[in-house]
Parts: structure tokens; C-alpha cells; sequence
């Protein structure tokens, strides 16, 4: 076919980032959830609730812009991933309905509000674990034929994915954490600055036991990495040395720093899974060019998101350059 | 028992959208509505319209938010259980569920907050292009749903090759046959559906005589709409009946209970259809009159079921009552309406306790309406997913098997269950405490200021300011 530019490449850009931005974004709000059972005090769950509660529904935009791009540019992503991970996408959708509706309700209730507390931390844990599971699962790769999932309706469900879901609900925890660091004070943000180093420590574990495990399962992987050393070597170093900066600047009690460094080992993460998995989408099987969808619909649906996704982008730094500053609790 | 995943995965697409339904088509009129008593606001700068228009922005706010939480279900059951039909349509679906997306964000980036939170913000000229802009982003966003639906009846502008379709022209398959019709038919069951809740929910205050002034205008507006668009859906619907004639035959045959192709076939009130023997029980009917009705001549011939195999009809008996009951609910309103107007002199239709007792029960009927409506519409495309092309069976998920849809469906039921019983005891919150709750003064918490949808109501959970 003649076309003047490979809009596969481009799709994956776009889709590549909306997820990266709905980690970073959702990370953080989802992390309240899952450190809330363990707050200091109810006056320090309120103060978490409200430090996000202006942003999340922006945040969770991405999962679903994410989820519609997929279909319309690599619908085979979308066809494979979802049946096998059907139950783990059922949970997912649960605990994100849950912690919704606990945002909206939780400050309309006076006598019910202890149970709007349960939806929201359950809630937030079992989405962080189910998409923690669905990296996992990605990692492993799916049982396809002829373009087709044909795999069982647990087969997502191993060790090894309970161990990246765990890690997901650790990371998006320390997301958040650090998140607190930067926008609370006083006794809130000394107990985030005390759970912070903990937290990074069961992030790091986790994503040793990946790094080890993934190119042992893919000679692929394997020999991405091992033949002899290459660029793609910058991002675990990256990685960790964003984790040295976390470490160092809760140590040195900076504000700002410990969320920046944490979205830098989020980011080199990333980017060092992706150039592991490079071309491909479903693996082990279909690259990014088997699983696209045809030239003329990506083309008609890029033509919109052109024109949208600055006016996202507009909408969510007008929010939070409006939500800027510390955030204090209770009425005023 | 052995559990088969289709029929499991057909309830639970069936219930998740019934519940989701509701919602937008309540919304997408409520916020014309809106967009109405904004324009009357500004031009008469009588201040009743503005606190009219403060109370129903709030019961929109709600609704709108648990329309937003539904909907994100369904548009990941297409790839959970209905994955073959995902993957083959993907080029067709994908752009256009996505900009359905597109459009629902970029109006609620743009123009939600604004009418939400901006009243004392912005100029009354630019709050009111924004509760505009927010009326017709639902309705963009619905013209993207519908496209997509309608072209699961009559498929038009895309090439089959391999296994998927590519689309030909975007034209012809955005604007397939059945389109406009569908179109026309749900955006008039929108502005019935708000016109009646208004009217419902309004006679109540009325009955209360609570904001009598307020209300009695908004009770006026509705009963006029009503007068208007329900006369007008009667023939709308007419027209989507021959185009459905036209592309989908045995739909038709199984709403009229139409065993055999047949010359001045008559119009049944009453019938129970045994589809295993393939004929009526206890049928009540008007001669020649389905003829007439299909083909405006006493006797036209009128296909019947007979005309394909019984495995390829729909099930005649849910097809063949969830029309009566839309047509009923149809009938009903059209009463309504006239009833409305001879009560209009001298004003008796705000004191005739009958009449708003009626109107309370009416503000029901829009939503059986809609759901029989689309039961009808959906049930009798089967057992095609996309009209003798794709059935149900062909476009399921292949792994998917009984237990996993069941487990969901249960789980699903629960999730909804739970969370939309607080939506709507939070909704009659809002309802009981009226014009007066909206518009009192509300000391904001830090939180409150968040501007999420249901933030903009002021009501607790439990009651009270």
C-alpha cells in the first residue's frame, strides 16, 4: 500500500502515551485508596480524599481515551486482551465504580460515610491489582491462534502476575505517598515521608523479580538485553537512579522532588518494558503492525484526537495549576 | 446444568445496557430543556426561570454522573464477551465509539463545568451558550451510538474481506438506511422523557404547593412539549416501522405476530405467540388493519415468518409484547397530552388532582417506553449481531465460556444494584428537596469546590442541606 506516512507508528505513540499519563495520574489518586486503611487518623483520610478528589475523574479519562484508541487502532490488543483477562477486567471495573461513586458520595453522607471509606479503599486496591496483573499478563504473553484468544479464563492468574499486581498496588502506593509529601503538611506529610522509604523497597524487589524473570521466559528479551550492551541499558540505570533521588530527597525531606523521582522510575520502567517487548503487541505472536487496524480508520479517527488531546491537555494543566499549593482539611 | 455463555452473555449485555439506557435519555433532553429556561432567563431576566433551571441542573449533575459510570461498562463488554464481533468490526467501530469519546470529553473539558459551576463566574450570555454546547455534545455523542447500532441492522458502506470489514465509504456506513430513522425516534424519546419528569416531578411540587409560581411555568412548557412530541413520535415511529419493513421483514412479522406471508392480514390487540408450534393463542384482532398499517392498503401483502427457517426467526413472543407495551406507553402519552389541553382552560390542569396524580405515575412512562422500545428493536435482530451477516454465536468470544459469564453477570447485577440504589435514593433527594434546596444559600466545603458533576447538588445523602 501507498501511504505517505505509517500511522501504526504514530497509534502507537498516541496509545503508548495515554497509558504512561493514566499510570502517572491515576498512580497517585489510586495510591490514596490503598494507603487509606493505614492513615494516622480519620482528619488524615479526609485530607487524602481531598487532595485528589479535584483531579481523578480527569485522570481516569485516559483509561477510557486509552480504551477507545485501542479498539479503533489495534483492535486486536483489545480482542485478545480482554477475554483473557475477562474476570481480572470485570474486578478492575468494579473497584473503579466503587471508588467513584465513594468520591461523589462519601461527601454527601453523614451517618453512612464509614462505608463510602470501605468502597474507596477496596475499591482502589483491587483495580491497582488488577491492572498490576495485566502487565504481568502482558509480560507473559497470551495463548493466541489465527488471531484469536484460546487460552483459559485464569490463565492470567500465576504467580508471577500476582507478584506485578502486588507490585502495581506497591507502586501507585508510592505514587501516592509522595504525592501526600508534596501537597500535605504537618503530621500527614511526616507519616508519608515515614512510609515512603518502605514502600520503595517492595517497588524495587518487585521490579528485580521482573527484570530477572521476564528474559528468562522470552529469548526475545533475552537477547535484547545480552547481546552485548546497548542504548535501551540507559533505562533500568535511569530507573534507579530515580530511585536514589526518592531516597535521598525523603532523607533530606524535600518536598517536590520524591513524587518527580517516583514518576521517573514509573516512566524508565516503562520505557525499558516497551523496549523489551518491541515490535511486539500481543506477544509472544503479533506486532504492532499485525494487531493495527486498517490505514483508512486510523487516518479518520486520528483527524479527531489531532484536534482533541490539546484540549485535554489545556483542560487537565488549567485544573491542577487551579488546585495548585497545600491542601488542608475540612470545612473553612 | 450445562451454562451456555451466549444466552449468559445476552443478559448481561441486556441488563448492563437497560441500566445505562435510562440515563442518557433522560440527560440528553433535560439538557435542551436547560438550555430553554436559560434562553427564557436571559431574554425575560424574569428570575423564576433561573431558579427553575438551578434545580434541574442539579438533577442533571446526578444523572448525568451515574449515566458517565454505566457507560464505562459497556464499552469494554464489546471486547470481555463479544470479541469476534469487536475484532471483525473494529475498523468501522473503533473510530466511531471512539469519537463518541472524544466528543464526551471534549464537552465536559469545555463547556460541563461552566454550566455547572459558573453561573456567578461568567457573563448569563456565555452560561447560557454553554448549557447549549452541553445539549448538543449529548447529542453528538448519541448520533456516534446510534450510528454504530444502526449499522448492526442494516450494514451499508463496508467491504468484507478475510474475515473483517474495511469501510468503503464513512457516508454510507455513518448514514446507513436505518439511521436516520433511529436517530429521529430516540432524539424525540429524549425530549418525551425529560417533558414528562419535569411534568411528574413538578406536579408533585404543584400538589405541595411549593414554588407554585416557578412550577406552574414549567408545568405549562411541559404539557405543551408533550402535546407536540408525542403526536409527532406516533408518526415517527410509523416511518421507522416501514424502513424496519423495508431492510428487516421478519422483525416486523414478529411484531405483528405474522405467522404466514399474507394479503389483508389483520391487526392483533391480543395474542399469545407459541413459537414452537409456530402460531397464536387467544387472538383479539382487528381485520386487515396490519396491512393497512404497513403498506396503506387494506390489502397489501404483509410478510410472515414463514418466510425463513425457525432458527433464523427472533423470539416472536418478546418482540411481539414489548411493542405493544411501547405502543401503549406511546398511546398513553399522546392522552396525556390532550388532556393537558382540555384542562388548559381555565387553568384546571393545576388543580385537577387526577390529572397530576396521572402526570406523577406518567413521569415512569417514558422509560418503559425506551426500554420496551429497544428490546424490541434488538430482540427482533436475532439471531443476527449484524443483520445476515454476523449472528450472535459468531461474533461471541471464542474462550469465553458459561461459568466466567455468569460469574459477571452476578457480579455485574451487584455492582449495579449497590451503587445505583445510592444514585437513586440520592436523586429523591434532590427531588424532595426542590427548587428550594437548589437555590439556597450553600457554604461550599474545600472539596465541594472539586468540580465533579454530582458536586454541583446541593442535597446530603441523607437529607437535608
Amino acid at each position: 500500500m501507498d501511504q505517505p506516512f505509517d500511522l501504526v507508528v504514530i497509534w502507537a505513540g498516541i496509545i503508548g502515551f495515554a497509558v504512561m499519563m493514566y499510570v502517572l495520574m491515576d498512580g497517585f489518586d489510586l495510591g490514596q485508596g490503598i494507603l487509606y486503611p493505614f492513615a494516622p487518623d480519620d482528619h488524615s483520610r479526609d485530607i487524602m480524599m481531598n487532595s485528589v478528589a479535584p483531579v481523578w475523574d480527569g485522570n481516569e479519562t485516559w483509561l477510557v481515551l486509552g480504551g477507545a484508541g485501542l479498539l479503533a487502532a489495534f483492535p486486536l490488543v483489545y480482542s485478545v486482551f480482554l477475554p483473557a483477562l475477562y474476570i481480572g477486567v470485570f474486578l478492575m471495573l468494579a473497584g473503579l465504580i466503587f471508588r467513584g461513586v465513594a468520591f461523589e458520595f462519601r461527601f454527601k453522607a453523614n451517618t453512612t460515610k464509614y462505608l463510602w471509606d470501605w468502597a474507596f479503599a477496596g475499591g482502589s486496591f483491587v483495580a491497582a491489582f488488577a491492572q498490576g496483573a495485566v502487565v504481568g499478563a502482558y509480560v507473559q504473553g497470551f495463548e493466541t491462534s489465527n488471531f484469536v484468544y484460546v487460552g483459559g479464563a485464569l490463565d492470567w492468574l500465576t504467580p508471577f502476575t500476582v507478584i506485578t499486581g502486588l507490585g502495581l498496588v506497591a507502586g501507585y502506593a508510592l505514587l501516592g505517598s509522595t504525592w501526600l509529601i508534596m501537597k500535605t503538611e504537618g503530621e500527614l506529610q511526616q507519616w508519608a515521608y515515614k512510609i515512603t522509604p518502605i514502600l520503595l523497597i517492595a517497588v524495587l524487589v518487585v521490579f528485580g523479580i521482573v527484570s530477572l524473570y521476564t528474559p528468562f521466559v522470552d529469548q526475545g528479551v533475552l537477547n535484547r538485553w545480552f547481546n552485548g550492551v546497548s542504548i535501551i541499558w540507559l533505562l533500568p540505570v535511569l530507573a534507579l537512579y530515580c530511585a536514589f533521588l526518592v531516597f535521598r530527597s525523603v532523607k533530606k525531606q524535600q518536598e517536590g522532588m520524591p513524587f518527580v523521582a517516583t514518576m521517573g522510575l514509573f516512566l524508565f520502567t516503562y520505557l525499558g518494558l516497551l523496549a523489551s517487548k518491541w515490535p511486539y503487541l500481543v506477544p509472544p505472536d503479533y506486532t504492532l503492525w499485525d494487531a493495527a487496524s486498517a490505514y483508512e480508520s486510523q487516518l479518520f479517527l486520528l483527524l479527531g484526537f489531532l484536534f482533541v488531546i490539546p484540549f485535554v491537555l489545556g483542560y487537565i494543566a488549567w485544573s491542577y495549576y487551579i488546585f495548585r499549593g497545600k491542601v488542608r482539611g475540612g470545612y473553612h | 446444568m450445562e451454562l451456555d455463555p451466549l444466552i449468559l452473555s445476552r443478559i448481561q449485555f441486556a441488563f448492563v445496557v437497560c441500566f445505562h439506557a435510562i440515563f442518557p435519555v433522560f440527560t440528553i433532553g433535560l439538557a435542551s430543556f436547560i438550555a430553554v429556561l436559560e434562553a427564557l432567563s436571559l431574554k425575560t431576566g424574569n428570575p423564576v426561570w433561573q431558579r427553575l433551571s438551578k434545580f434541574w441542573i442539579q438533577v442533571f449533575a446526578v444523572v448525568f454522573g451515574m449515566g458517565v459510570v454505566s457507560g464505562i461498562v459497556m464499552s469494554f463488554q464489546f471486547g470481555t464477551n463479544w470479541s469476534n464481533f469487536s475484532y471483525a468490526t473494529a475498523n468501522f467501530l473503533g473510530p466511531v465509539l471512539s469519537y463518541e469519546v472524544v466528543t464526551a470529553f471534549f464537552l465536559e473539558a469545555a463547556f460541563l463545568g461552566v454550566l455547572l459551576f459558573g453561573r456567578d463566574k461568567v457573563p448569563q450570555g456565555v452560561h447560557l451558550f454553554a448549557a447549549i454546547m452541553v445539549a448538543l455534545g449529548t447529542f453528538i455523542s448519541s448520533f456516534w451510538i446510534l450510528a454504530a447500532n444502526s449499522l448492526m441492522h442494516t450494514p451499508d458502506g463496508l467491504v468484507l474481506r478475510d474475515g473483517l470489514y474495511y469501510v468503503v465509504s464513512w457516508r454510507d456506513s455513518i448514514f446507513n438506511p436505518s439511521f436516520g430513522y433511529r436517530f429521529t425516534h430516540m432524539a424525540l424519546a429524549s425530549f418525551l422523557t425529560a417533558s414528562f419528569v419535569v411534568a411528574g416531578v413538578t406536579a408533585w411540587f404543584i400538589m405541595q404547593k411549593r414554588e407554585l409560581e416557578a412550577n406552574k411555568k414549567a408545568l405549562s412548557i411541559s404539557l405543551w412539549l408533550i402535546l407536540i412530541l408525542a403526536p409527532a413520535q406516533v408518526m415517527v415511529g410509523d416511518f421507522h416501522g416501514l424502513n424496519t419493513l423495508k431492510h428487516q421483514p421478519m422483525k416486523v412479522a414478529a411484531m405483528e405476530g405474522n405467522w404466514e406471508t399474507g394479503t389483508g392480514v389483520p391487526l392483533l390487540l391480543f395474542a399469545l405467540p407459541d413459537q414452537e408450534n409456530q402460531q397464536n393463542l387467544f387472538e383479539i384482532k382487528v381485520p386487515k388493519l396490519a396491512s393497512f398499517i404497513l403498506t396503506h392498503d387494506w390489502n397489501g401483502e404483509v410478510p410472515g415468518l414463514n418466510e425463513v427457517a425457525p432458527e433464523e426467526q427472533p423470539p416472536v413472543f418478546i418482540v411481539f409484547w414489548a411493542f405493544r407495551v411501547m405502543v401503549a406507553m406511546g398511546m398513553l402519552m399522546v392522552l396525556f397530552g390532550l388532556a393537558g389541553l382540555w384542562l388548559r382552560r381555565g387553568g384546571r390542569y393545576l388543580e385537577n388532582r387526577t390529572f397530576l396524580n396521572g402526570l406523577r405515575v406518567m413521569s415512569l412512562s417514558p422509560f418503559i417506553a425506551v426500554l420496551s422500545g429497544w428490546i424490541v428493536t434488538e430482540t427482533g435482530r436475532a439471531p443476527w449481531l449484524i443483520y445476515e451477516q454476523m449472528t450472535h454465536a459468531q461474533g461471541l468470544t471464542p474462550s469465553l465460556t458459561g461459568g466466567m459469564a455468569l460469574f459477571t453477570l452476578i457480579g455485574y447485577i451487584a455492582v449495579y444494584a449497590m451503587v445505583f440504589s445510592a444514585g437513586v435514593f440520592y436523586l429523591m433527594t434532590v427531588f424532595r428537596g426542590g427548587l428550594e434546596t437548589a437555590n439556597a444559600e450553600h457554604v461550599d466545603s474545600d472539596v465541594e469546590k472539586a468540580q465533579r458533576p454530582i458536586s454541583a447538588a446541593n442535597a446530603n445523602l441523607e437529607g437535608g442541606l
